[in-house]
């Protein structure tokens, strides 16, 4: 009997993470659960991707303090980190660069560990078959954001979906099944689409979070103790900081917009 | 200009807690916002009574184990506790006993009082000044209100309108309109807070215990400290889920008996 060996994965989730709470975490251990379940992939790591400051969203906190509350939360993870690159990007990273450079990260820390193995020829052996894949971790929401005008250029879309792959957790209403049917390109990929089912409906959002901390309302037991509070001491999350951006479109709408009068012929 | 008077508050959740999650935990730290919003009430202390193996629920573990999570997942709150009367008993307690006993302790233990001129079971708080105490619960106990014979009425009476219930809403339940359509439930309506949950949170415990049959992580919907002490004394199996399969639950068993023999 073959014995097929599982394939590595690494889950890479973008995001504002503003603050990073209880449920962005959950999502990372019910797709490491139901990956594993399907016999085929064993899930070797977690990526945090704080998006830059520079994304404009409506009461964005400072990147800084969106990492730091991140490493507190993941302090004790044995598998999911942060990583700051996207952060630190001078403008806003399309998903897609941030799965590109985390892809060739992986291939090449790989690369160094297996050292310089060389065949006769004096070729390096391919990688391919044993760096682990890259997967974008995300929930059934982000599927719908496809569809938004201006927010991706089809041939990300395709990239992402299609080279990579998405692992999307499904929540509270939002039935991602019907995102994809309706999408031709997301059809055309569904089998590197993996959706993962929640039973346990739990919809603790950041916006909902931040909402409880303006209204002085307590937050605990949806976010760690220890980003509850960094918050308190930095004091995040106040009526003045939620309107932070307001009236700023957000960048990917402005970066990624069709000059007008644009033609081949240019 | 009127001077408000704040009553001192205790809030106490009964129930399996088989085991404990961050769901319950959420329930009190709501209802104490709650109380604090109407500016009326002032919330000093939370206690956990998890209820005792004669029970006789489907899949219930040992209390002194579930009394050990319940401490563990409380070690870091300045308020809520975990009280083991109710667990001790060797029968099953109807919750109107519980409330009216851990009502008495905190009487008792209230300044100026002495132990031997509080004569009657059921004392009044606001006559003596201590603390309040109200039920904590889910709209999922209101509404079990209606279950036949899992409820005495004296005892229902009793915790609504002496006491008071702060119930936290759920999904699929209306507990205005259970409320609005109970008459008894309607006569003391103001001794009923619902706190409405907008951060659905159903982290329930049996879907825990789901899933680490399965092997599963449960990590965020439970405290960590927790996590490790279900890992370290192997609770909750398909073996463990199976006890009590065969056996009515305690009060059904109970207030059964007592009609048919009437």
């Amino acid at each position: 009997m073959m014995v097929t060996r599982r394939v590595p994965l690494v889950l890479l989730a973008c995001g504002s993470f503003n603050p990073i709470t209880n449920q962005h975490m959950r999502l990372f251990e019910l797709a490491r659960d139901h990956l594993h379940g399907t016999g085929q992939y064993q899930v070797v790591g977690g990526i945090v991707s704080p998006v830059s400051d520079s994304y404009g969203k409506q009461g964005l906190a400072l990147a800084k303090h969106r990492i730091a509350m991140a490493k507190l939360a993941l302090q004790t993870s044995s598998w999911v980190t942060v990583d700051e690159w996207e952060s630190q990007q001078p403008d806003w990273t399309e998903t897609v660069e941030t799965m590109r450079y985390h892809s060739g990260r992986i291939l090449k820390e790989l690369g160094r560990k297996l050292g310089t193995h060389r065949d006769p020829d004096g070729n390096t052996p391919p990688l391919s078959s044993v760096s682990p894949q890259l997967k974008l971790l995300c929930g059934a929401d982000f599927l719908n954001s496809f569809k938004v005008p201006g927010l991706w250029l089809d041939e990300h879309v395709e990239e992402v979906v299609g080279r990579f792959g998405l692992v999307c957790v499904s929540r509270g209403n939002l039935q991602p099944e019907r995102a994809v049917h309706e999408s031709d390109l997301l059809h055309r990929h569904r089998h590197n689409i993996f959706l993962v089912k929640e039973w346990v409906r739990n919809e603790t959002s950041a916006t909902e979070v931040r909402r409880a901390l303006r209204r002085g309302l307590s937050v605990k037991y949806l976010v760690p103790d220890s980003v509850i509070d960094y918050i308190h001491q930095h004091n995040l999350y106040t009526e003045d900081s939620e309107r932070r951006n307001e009236g700023t479109l957000l960048r990917p709408l402005i970066k990624q917009a069709q000059p007008p009068g644009k033609s081949l012929d240019d | 200009m009127p001077n408000h008077k704040v009553t001192e508050v205790v809030l106490l959740a009964c129930g399996s807690f088989n085991p404990i999650t961050n769901m319950h935990l959420r329930m009190f730290e709501l209802a104490r916002d709650h109380l604090h919003d109407t500016g009326q009430y002032n919330v000093v202390k939370g206690i956990i009574s998890p209820v005792g193996d004669a029970y006789k629920k489907k899949g219930l573990i040992e209390a002194s184990h579930r009394l050990e999570m319940a401490r563990l997942a409380t070690a870091n709150s300045d308020w809520i506790t975990v009280d083991d009367w109710e667990s001790l008993q060797p029968e099953w307690l109807e919750t109107a006993k519980v409330v009216r006993d851990a009502s008495m302790r905190i009487i008792l233990r209230a300044p100026g009082i002495k132990r031997e001129k509080v004569t009657s079971v059921r004392v009044k708080s606001k006559m003596i000044n201590g603390p309040q105490l109200m039920l904590l619960c889910g709209a999922d106990v209101l509404e079990s209100f209606a279950v036949p014979n899992l409820w005495k009425q004296e005892d229902i009476a009793e915790i609504v309108g002496f006491y008071g219930l702060v119930c936290i809403t759920r999904s699929g339940s209306d507990p205005y309109k259970f409320i609005q359509q109970s008459d008894d439930l309607w006569t003391h309506h103001k001794n009923i807070h619902v706190v409405h949950e907008w951060i659905t949170n159903e982290i329930s415990a049996t879907h825990v215990r789901r899933a680490l049959r399965r092997g599963h992580s449960v990590r965020y919907l439970v405290p960590e400290n927790v996590i490790d002490y279900i890992r370290e004394q192997r609770l909750y199996s398909a073996e463990s889920e199976r006890k009590n399969s065969d056996i009515v639950l305690a009060p059904l068993q109970r207030y059964t008996r007592a009609s048919s023999s009437s």
